[in-house]
């Protein structure tokens, strides 16, 4: 076979990556949102609001991880031993978070802890989300097919700000989907809670954007050279349309333009790290064609893929679909009487 | 003292594993219930098939959430804590994993939606093909699973380079050779421990006269069920015994606590095994018996461990034990089943407040039993993890401490001992109450969220 099928993979775990990183970016942005609110109806509606889908958006962390497993398996031998305890803390945050939903109705005595559960969950599984990132770009002491540093190689200054940067831009994805699913009080407090987040995402881009390539010379050169600054101006031009873009759509009474704003924001982070990062996988040692499996595994796996994905997305776009429109009161968990 | 990260891993491993394989082995088996309830409901129109089906539909969703929370954190364990082992098998063992959740995950998820709110919204008969659709989701997830293990257990289909494996004939690794005996063993025995547990819930509420209907029924169906699928299950279980003394032979000696080699072969019953003096003490042995069993020759031969170097043999205390309790419970679960069969067929069933009393006790069985059994062929394949080829204490990740995995196996435990006495206490309060009746059935009492047929169904109702 000489059909190079690495490109297509890439493809294909980047937007798993990016399916995942903004479907369960709102709905963890609504559950760190939830903790800010005090009145039990828009604790009720939020929490309505992700209930009929953040169990589909969490299965592309599963898909995410088993497709990094699958198609870069030396990338997932490396990096995952290396954000060892960001990795076990999301874990445990999302199962918390997970069970909360349920519990936090059907437990009524304990509903203030599960209350805590779904927020701190939330919040905390972002943080450790945004950890993993910033690790993934700061790059990894590897020896040979193997991680060589230390379980804590993750905890420096900048990692701790993409952290708390990416708790901010879940938070903004949150507001704006909660401004899309919500009417009132409710709707007007994500406004103005979605401008504290988007002016945090500003100043974290900002601060990411110059950080990197004063790491890492080769970064810097890939930005800040010519001809190369004349073909990538546009990245920092469209994202700072965007942003005041999103300060208008936050400001007016727009409805779903927040929520794709804040998405379009994320694209052009996202697109920024690749063009930084790229062709790495496990930065700056493995290129994704020296850690991709071998061309009979990515066959393998791809003729299965190609199938069900299209499947899978037309059945989330459906209950999606089924789910439009405001959030009504009477919709999604009920407390068991008595 | 220090800590031994791959002492520590493998607790880790035993921990996280041990509490998600328990949901398995209860909704396959509860799964293809649901369906033969389902279908049922749909030849018959009998309402308390409904009844039946709704119950256990509840209950159902809330072990699968759990099993889905529980199971997310798996993949991951094999990247934080097993990372050489994943680097070396990833080209053949990953896309086996990434099939499971694609093809699983897929089919439940998107089936279970439909069965648990759709009643109303979709035709009797595409909720039925729902439940066979989820029911078919479960064992293909336990088929891809446990080819992967079975991959483990008796490799072939790759070759190695450079230390790391690589795919050459696919069928030969899907359909290894321990696989299909170990796929039926698993299988039967996860539909016999569901059965079990609705035996044991049916005469609880039998006997609190809740429900009696449905819940005689509920008892009738599993002991028709276990009936046969006892006796069946010793039979696969003999012949994944010889499949192992094929492929495995070191595995089984440990499972005999046999160290010397033997011709004719006693079977010990009970003994202590002495792994540094590589012999049984106190053994009660029956003479012949083991060569019989294992050789269906009355002086067949048998190897022992002492045939292996001491570091290519598997601890001998563990599989031994395990293997005596899985089998004890094995005969024990017969007897129940004869038990109640002969009650039943002399109608005598619902006056035995004894059997129905006995019922509840031994629900949990096939659970101690599943463990058991995986006890026995996990601790069997040590010291490997890919049997005969990668060793376990080469296959650990090389970065981390024992103070790392010290500190992550501490989190694991908390939380799981949070959350799984809870939604065991969950599903215990659904079993309190019984079986509902037709108007009261459609309410989210689920692990899960409402699903979008939920809102629709009300949406539809509203109007």
């Amino acid at each position: 076979m000489a059909l190079d099928l690495v490109p297509l993979w890439t493809i294909l775990l980047a937007l798993a990556v990016f399916h995942y990183v903004v479907f369960d970016g709102f709905d963890l942005g609504v559950g760190i949102l939830y903790g800010l609110l005090r009145s039990e109806n828009a604790r009720a509606a939020a929490m309505s609001s992700v209930a009929p889908i953040w169990n589909g958006n969490a299965t592309w962390l599963v898909f995410g991880g088993l497709g990094l497993l699958a198609a870069f398996p030396l990338a997932f031998a490396i990096i995952i031993p290396a954000v060892y305890f960001p990795i076990l803390i999301m874990l445990l945050a999302l199962v918390f978070r997970g069970v909360a939903f349920e519990f936090r109705f059907k437990n009524v005595e304990l509903r203030r802890f599960w209350d805590g559960a779904f927020c701190g969950g939330s919040a905390t599984a972002t943080f450790a989300q945004g950890v993993v990132l910033g690790t993934f770009i700061q790059g990894f002491k590897v020896d040979g097919r193997h991680f060589a540093g230390t379980s804590f190689d993750w905890a420096t200054p900048f990692v701790l700000l993409t952290g708390i940067a990416l708790m901010f831009g879940y938070g903004l994805l949150g507001a704006g989907w909660l401004i899309l699913k919500t009417e009132g009080d409710l709707q007007q407090w994500a406004r103005r809670t979605g401008r504290v987040c988007l002016i945090a995402v500003l100043a974290a881009i900002f601060v990411v954007s110059i950080w990197t390539p004063m790491r890492n010379a080769d970064i810097a050169e890939r930005w800040f050279t010519w001809p190369n600054i004349g073909f990538l101006a546009p990245v920092p031009v469209i994202t700072t349309l965007i942003a005041v873009g999103e300060w208008y759509a936050l400001t007016r009474q727009r409805e779903l333009t927040p929520f794709l704003g804040a998405i379009g924001l994320f694209s052009m982070s996202f697109i920024g790290i690749a063009i930084s990062l790229w062709p790495m996988i496990v930065p700056f040692h493995y290129t994704l064609w020296q850690a991709a499996s071998s061309e009979s595994t990515q066959a393998f796996l791809l003729i299965g893929t190609l199938f069900l994905l299209p499947v899978i997305l037309m059945y989330t776009a459906w209950s999606y679909w089924v789910f439009r429109g405001k959030v009504r009161s009477d919709v999604g968990y009920e407390a068991t009487p008595g | 003292m220090t800590l031994d990260a791959v002492l520590l891993s493998r607790l880790q491993w035993v921990w996280v594993i041990a509490w998600h394989i328990l949901l398995p082995a209860f909704t396959v088996g509860l799964a293809s219930y649901i369906a033969v309830l389902e279908g049922l409901y749909f030849f018959t129109g009998r309402e308390m098939w409904f009844r039946i089906s709704g119950f256990w539909t509840k209950i159902f969703a809330v072990s699968f959430g759990m099993g889905v929370v529980s199971g997310v954190i798996m993949p991951f364990q094999f990247g934080t804590n097993w990372s050489r082992f994943t680097d070396a098998t990833a080209d053949v063992l990953s896309p086996m994993m990434a099939y499971e959740g694609l093809m699983a995950f897929f089919l439940e998820s998107s089936f279970l939606g439909v069965l648990l709110f759709g009643r109303r919204l979709v035709p009797a008969w595409a909720h039925f093909f729902s439940g066979l659709m989820v029911a078919f989701g479960t064992l293909l997830s336990s088929f891809w699973i446990l080819s992967t293990n079975s991959w483990m257990q008796t490799p072939q289909g790759h070759k190695l380079v450079d230390g790391r494996f690589v795919p050459v004939d696919w069928l030969a690794i899907v359909f290894n050779p321990s696989f299909p005996y170990r796929l039926l063993h698993n299988v039967t025995a996860f539909y016999i421990t569901t059965a079990f547990v609705v035996m044991g819930v049916g005469a609880w509420l039998v006997r609190r006269n809740r429900a009696v209907e449905d819940s005689r029924m509920m008892v009738r169906m599993a002991l028709n069920l276990l009936i046969f699928l006892i006796p069946l299950q010793i039979f696969l279980g003999d012949l994944h015994g010889l499949n192992t003394l094929e492929h495995q032979p070191a595995k089984l000696a440990a499972i005999e606590g046999l160290y010397d080699t033997a011709r004719p072969m006693a079977l010990t019953l009970f003994g202590i095994p002495d792994d540094k003096a590589a012999t049984m003490r106190y053994p009660i042995d029956i003479p012949n018996l083991g060569s019989l069993l294992l050789t269906h020759s009355w002086a067949g031969a048998v190897k022992g461990l002492k045939e292996w170097p001491a570091d290519e043999r598997p601890p001998v205390a563990l599989p031994f034990f395990a293997f005596r309790i899985m089998v004890g419970i094995g005969f024990i679960m017969l007897f129940v089943a004869i038990a109640g069969q002969i009650l039943l067929v002399r109608g005598q069933l619902w006056e035995s407040s004894w059997f129905l009393r006995l019922c509840p006790w031994v629900a949990p069985l096939g659970f101690i039993a599943v463990i058991a059994g995986w006890i026995v062929t996990e601790v069997g394949r040590q010291p490997w993890t890919v049997y005969g080829v990668m060793r376990t204490v080469d296959s650990v990740s090389p970065s981390l401490t024992g103070t790392d995995v010290a500190l992550s196996l501490a989190f694991y435990i908390v939380v799981y001992l949070v959350m799984f006495p809870t939604g065991i206490a969950f599903m215990a309060g659904l079993v309190r109450r019984g079986p509902q009746p037709h108007a009261a059935s459609d309410r989210v009492e689920s692990g899960l969220p409402s699903g979008p047929f939920e809102n629709a169904a009300r949406t539809a109702s509203d109007s």
